[in-house]
């Protein structure tokens, strides 16, 4: 059976994050946390692919109890079961810690019912590492397929999934041996809305939680402890220059414009 | 932790073509192994690839390790990130770079898992702090709206990837020699894991949106669909790629995967035009990285003009045709 977990992280509507530039800190009071949208993407996946090759879809987001809310969005979407890995002791971790809970957590799971396939988004709209799919896959010893936009078959008897991950300016199809770990990017799907009987079935669920006892953990290897990084400090991005008008009539405008790009290289330069 | 020591540049390469960033970061490099008074070196993995250990001298590096198998040929994670693996434990580096491209970011994932060392993401700015010889290493997050400055304290090699297109070029010193250490890897035909069935050159450019340098975006002041042809008239001239506000979108001007945006795509061109585009937030999240924006708009007023390089303010229906005329001009002599 086709057992595929998806791994959901609880994200702040990045567009409204900013720097206090007094105090050099970060302004997140007031901004609404979301499920990250590529991980929206690799719940559709999941569902889909249930849809084709049956099989069961489990959710899990490592946070604060309050990310619960983006394990209850995969469950509407189609998701059969959500788990919350939820303990002050996972607080700071970087993205070694972070991929070694969810692993861990991963194993766990995989004992009540073998896991095929992991799937996460190409990155978290937040952290924007795009690190944490990779130490899953390297953890567990899985197929490493990331930033997939395609995924063409599965074939369980043989043992291996098709996808084509995009790169440069270039697809790669490539087949990989289950079990693997698969990213996604968002052109793998469109998302749909959720039907109000998914809705309600999705808000009355129970969802799983689970603490650092609940999983086998070296204490050394989880939260800030176990983190190699760490932000040293933080600021607001320099502010764009700009502004320069061009005057003129639209002609002569646009020829000292190109004059311009032309001399700063910027267009020569291809 | 003395120990390590050096600074490595993973040299990318797909079929004997190095990725530019590889050259980029070994000009970082260098200044790096220069204030640590170390050694720089180039580590280059693939199948019959050896030719190109000139190019990673003639570009700056003392030493170059070369790990060459046919499994290489094509990239696939884990062969890749067990022959690095095993380098950076025989030779110990304090300092290990790659380009933050879909295979460095894809291998230094991998690679610092099993190193079990600190990895910063898609860097655009690296530093040496005098007194401690840590790698200052700056990053943006939150989509680009924060910057921050990661350290590695403790754990070596201090590894991080870095952005394409932000160092300089360092120069190419023909004839420049240094030395050569191979690197014995024996490897399962049964490790890949994985087969390349196929890499296909994209077409469909919309596709590619996010990687486009040089992008032609048109908004709701375009006012018809008749009307896009004069934008792509000026990206046919320039080799850009078209783009659109979501109005645009939602007017059906342009299909929904050429939406530049929050909810669309987030681009970082070398050259970004606004034409008829307001520069609402949500509009501007998605392309304020861009090197240089050009804004054209009939509203002085227009809030893109803010965070603009170049505006002009007129009608696109003639300065759009202006500049199409004016760059054929200076780019087809
Ligand atoms: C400003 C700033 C900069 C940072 N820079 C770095 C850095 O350079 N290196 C570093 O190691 N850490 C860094 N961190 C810490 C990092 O953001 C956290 O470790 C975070 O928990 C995971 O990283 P990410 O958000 O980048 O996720 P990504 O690696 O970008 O996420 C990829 C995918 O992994 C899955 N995933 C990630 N986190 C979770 C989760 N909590 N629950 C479920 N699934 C999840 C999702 O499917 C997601 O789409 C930084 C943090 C901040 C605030
Ligand atoms: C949750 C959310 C998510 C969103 N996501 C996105 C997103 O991803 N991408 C996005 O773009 N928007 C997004 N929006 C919408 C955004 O708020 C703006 O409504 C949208 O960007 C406006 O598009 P526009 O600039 O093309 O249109 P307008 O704001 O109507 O601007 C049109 C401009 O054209 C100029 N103009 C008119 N005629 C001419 C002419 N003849 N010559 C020159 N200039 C002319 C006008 O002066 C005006 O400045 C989002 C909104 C929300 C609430």
């Amino acid at each position: 059976m086709l057992h595929m977990v998806v791994c959901v992280k609880q994200v702040p509507d990045t567009t409204e994050v900013r720097i206090d530039p007094r105090t050099n800190t970060l302004v997140r009071a007031g901004v609404p946390a979301v499920i990250n949208p590529y991980d929206a993407h690799a719940v559709e996946a999941a569902v889909q692919l249930k849809e084709k090759y049956g099989g069961r879809v489990t959710a899990l987001s490592m946070g604060p109890p309050q990310a619960e809310e983006v394990l209850r969005r995969a469950l509407a979407m189609g998701a059969d079961e959500g788990i919350l890995l939820t303990d002050r002791a996972f607080a700071g971790s970087d993205t070694l810690a972070t991929s070694y809970i969810l692993a861990q957590a991963i194993k766990r799971i995989d004992k009540m019912l073998p896991v095929n396939l992991v799937l996460c988004g190409k990155q978290a709209i937040d952290g924007d590492t795009a690190q944490v799919g990779p130490g899953i896959a390297t953890r567990l010893g899985f197929t490493q397929l990331t930033y997939c936009m395609a995924i063409d078959a599965i074939d369980l008897e043989q043992g291996y999934i098709q996808v084509q991950r995009k790169l440069e300016g270039k697809r790669e199809i490539v087949r990989g041996r289950l079990p693997a770990l698969l990213t996604v990017v968002k052109e793998i799907n469109e998302l749909h809305y959720a039907s109000l009987p998914a809705l309600v079935r999705a808000a009355r669920a129970d969802i799983i939680t689970w603490g650092k006892d609940d999983l086998e953990l070296d204490p050394a290897q989880i939260g800030l402890k176990g983190s190699p990084t760490s932000v040293w400090r933080i600021f607001a991005p320099p502010a764009r220059p700009g502004g320069e008008i061009i005057p003129g009539k639209p002609q002569e405008a646009a020829a000292a414009l190109v004059e311009k790009l032309v001399k700063t290289k910027v267009v020569a330069d291809r | 932790m003395s120990k390590f020591q050096g600074v490595w540049v993973f040299i990318e390469q797909l079929a004997g073509e190095v990725a530019p960033v590889s050259w980029e970061l070994l000009g970082a490099g260098r200044t790096l192994a220069d204030n640590l008074e170390g050694e720089l070196a180039g580590v280059l993995l693939g199948h019959e690839v050896k030719h190109l250990v000139s190019e990673v001298w003639a570009y700056g590096a003392d030493k170059v390790y070369l790990i060459e198998d046919p499994v290489l040929q094509f990239y696939r994670t884990a062969p890749y990130a067990r022959a690095l693996v095993q380098a950076v434990k025989e030779y110990q580096p304090e300092i290990l770079l790659l380009g933050a491209t879909s295979l460095g970011r894809d291998l230094s994932g991998a690679v610092a898992t099993a190193l079990g060392t600190g990895l910063t993401a898609d860097c655009t700015g690296l530093a040496i702090q005098p007194e401690t010889r840590f790698l200052e290493q700056t990053r943006p997050a939150f989509g680009g709206n924060v910057m921050a400055t990661i350290l590695c304290r403790r754990h070596r090699p201090q590894m991080a990837t870095v952005r394409p297109r932000v160092m300089p070029m360092p120069s190419r010193r023909e004839g420049r020699r240094g030395e050569l250490v191979r690197v014995d890897v024996t490897f399962d035909a049964d490790e890949a894991r994985a087969e390349v069935i196929e890499i296909i050159t994209e077409k469909n450019k919309a596709v590619y949106l996010d990687r486009a340098e040089i992008i032609v975006a048109g908004g709701r002041g375009v006012g018809s669909k008749e009307n896009f042809a004069l934008l792509e008239e000026l990206a046919g001239v320039l080799g850009g790629t078209l783009a659109a506000s979501r109005a645009a979108v939602e007017a059906g001007w342009l299909p929904p995967e050429y939406q530049v945006g929050q909810t669309g795509v987030t681009v970082r061109p070398k050259i970004y035009f606004a034409i008829g585009i307001s520069g609402a937030i949500q509009h501007l999240v998605g392309m304020q990285g861009a090197d240089v924006i050009v804004a054209v708009n009939n509203d002085p007023d227009a809030p893109i003009f803010k965070i603009a390089t170049y505006g002009i303010v007129g009608d696109f229906r003639e300065v759009v045709p202006a500049l199409t005329a004016e760059f054929r001009l200076r780019l087809d002599p």
